[in-house]
């Protein structure tokens, strides 16, 4: 894998974005900032009257970061599977790639770059509107960028390296809606994971959104904790168990 | 003596348990268009993938430009050009930007491919689509954008995989006309086909390949004046049973007799005796046809099958 190999994949990448980017911007922006207004403002002013509310925080500071990590993480899941199968299947345009110098291990890293960078993006443009409504109350908050950005590599990672190796897309629908949808609600996103039956508590441990939720909102919430390193030590086993797994599934299908 | 830009000895390609290409040997000299012709499943896509150092060499010697496609693959791939068996054209994009994209890939400057592009897209007659998406383009200019773009790094060797298959007269003699002006322009050009008139029109050398191996090598005249005898007599007779009923007849006198399901092709260098054998015993072929062999007759002459069924 070599920089000017990557950034020439990322060019491409843009180049079809800056075409299509408005397809994309309702449920890559769009739809999170929705659910902050109904969910952190909205439903908020409800909660929060309630006795035993979130661990002292305001719903709009507990729900704001995790919007945004589990936002982040649908979309790094949805584009580490139809596109990357895609890719080999139905276009051809990852054999044009390794016909070049480009390697099948670069158009791994091409993929995950270019994920990399549109859930920055959003991101950043969540933070913003996340700020203005009074859902970020640290200036720590903008370290919730790189949290959800390595999150979303926790999932892209191994979610590409698995597609790959997939000949058609029928798996895919039933792992957005049997493994990321479970996530997105239960990962301690909109409660926190101790509301859950404690038998599926430790179900809750195992996923990376937690991990990345949990640091994201002690970002935004200026509230670090020892267990942050163990946080992201575990996000960072996901994204290298992934890579390293891709590293054998992106030669294997793309140079048989 | 110049060093051959392929050098394949004893290559061999297997997936699992299934060898699909068998232990070949052949060189590709500079300057020289190399065909591989051969039938459906002969193992010519995967002999040009390990040449494109797309596909990992199983066991045998393979230098490409001098180089181990195992240890320089990028290096190797940055100075051929590469058609792929079926289009891998970005549908994402227009003409244009397939070009340029591409290029990126081989780390040129914006410059020189907008340079470059232009210049291609001219010479395959494209220009006037440049900003037109892929997908509506017939099959004819999808090809040639395939090949242009694989020029875009000025490639010392282009492998062609098929390159007219599928395409239709017109669009097919366009193409090799421009690959004809290509090879004259010094590339060397390596291609694969199971059409024996785009052997014979574009390559100078080729080898015949058959279930993973080489059965022949040589120039097209070679191959024909080696293989086959200088004349074809093709028969076709009113019923099968005719047609089974002459074979034995037509044997002794030639030396070799084909019957295929449709007609029974008579290698001779005597066609009048062969039909007057015929008459003889009052079988009455409906068509008599004498033509000059070619390469579908050193094909079914070694292999006892036809190229494309
Ligand atoms: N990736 C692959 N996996 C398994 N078998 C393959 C693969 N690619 C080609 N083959 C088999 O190898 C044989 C030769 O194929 P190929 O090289 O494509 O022949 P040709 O190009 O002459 O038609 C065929 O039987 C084909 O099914
Ligand atoms: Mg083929």
């Amino acid at each position: 894998m070599r920089a000017p190999a990557v950034s020439s994949l990322v060019e491409r990448e843009l180049r079809v974005f800056v075409k299509i980017w408005h397809a994309s911007a309702f449920s890559a922006f769009g739809m999170p900032v929705l659910f902050l207004v109904a969910m952190g403002v909205g439903l908020g002013g409800l909660v929060d009257d309630r006795p035993g509310a979130a661990a002292g925080l305001s719903y709009l500071h507990f729900v704001t970061p995790g919007l945004m990590v589990a936002a982040s993480v649908q979309q790094a899941a949805g584009e580490s599977l139809w596109p990357v199968l895609g890719g080999i299947k139905w276009d051809g345009r990852y054999v044009a790639m390794v016909a070049s110098p480009l390697t099948p291990v670069d158009v791994f890293a091409g993929v995950l770059a270019w994920i990399a960078i549109r859930v920055a993006a959003s991101t950043v443009a969540f933070l913003l509107v996340a700020t203005v409504l009074g859902g970020v109350v640290s200036p720590w908050g903008v370290l919730a960028l790189p949290a959800t950005v390595l999150c979303s590599l926790a999932f892209a990672a191994p979610t590409s390296a698995f597609s790959i190796t997939q000949e058609n897309e029928v798996p895919f629908a039933m792992i957005m809606r049997l493994g990321v949808l479970p996530l997105f609600l239960f990962s301690g996103t909109f409660f926190p994971v101790s509301n859950l039956p404690g038998a599926l508590q430790p179900l809750a441990w195992l996923s990376p959104l937690w991990h990345g939720v949990e640091l994201a909102r002690h970002a935004t919430t200026g509230d670090a904790h020892w267990a942050d390193l163990a946080h992201l030590a575990i996000l960072l086993a996901w994204v290298t168990g992934g890579w390293l797994w891709g590293l054998r599934t992106f030669p294997r299908r793309l140079t048989p | 003596m110049l060093e051959s830009l392929v050098d394949a000895t004893g290559l061999t390609k297997r997936f699992g348990s299934f060898t699909a290409v068998s232990g070949i040997d052949f060189h590709v000299q500079p300057g020289e268009a190399f065909g591989m012709l051969g039938p459906n499943g002969a193992g010519k896509s995967s002999t040009m993938r390990m040449i494109g150092c797309v596909s990992p060499v199983t066991e045998g010697h393979l230098r490409i430009l001098g180089m181990d496609p195992a240890v320089d693959g990028p290096a190797i791939r940055a100075r051929i050009g590469s058609v792929p068996q079926e289009d891998t054209l970005d549908t994402e994009m227009s003409v244009w930007d397939n070009m340029v994209t591409y290029g990126r890939y081989f780390g040129i400057s914006h410059a020189l491919i907008r340079e470059r592009a232009d210049e291609l897209l001219r010479f395959f007659q494209l220009i006037d689509r440049r900003d037109d998406k892929v997908d509506p383009l017939s099959g004819g200019m999808k090809r040639r954008l395939t090949v242009a773009r694989a020029l875009i790094n000025q490639p010392e060797m282009v492998l062609l995989d098929e390159p007219t298959t599928g395409l239709d007269p017109q669009a097919r003699h366009l193409l090799w006309e421009r690959l004809y002006q290509l090879k004259r322009s010094g590339v060397t050009l390596v291609l694969t086909t199971h059409y024996m008139d785009e052997a014979e029109q574009l390559c100078d050398r080729l080898v015949i390949m058959d279930r993973g191996r080489i059965v022949a090598e040589g120039s097209p005249r070679e191959l024909i004046d080696r293989h086959a005898t200088r004349e074809v007599v093709e028969l076709r007779f009113a019923s099968t049973e005719e047609q089974e009923r002459s074979v034995p007849l037509l044997e002794p006198g030639s030396p070799r007799v084909e019957s295929l399901t449709d007609r029974v092709l008579v290698y001779t260098s005597d066609g009048e005796a062969a039909l007057g054998l015929l008459a003889e015993h009052a079988l009455q072929p409906t068509s008599v046809l004498v033509r000059r062999s070619s390469l579908e007759d050193v094909f079914l002459l070694l292999t006892g099958r036809q190229l494309e069924e």
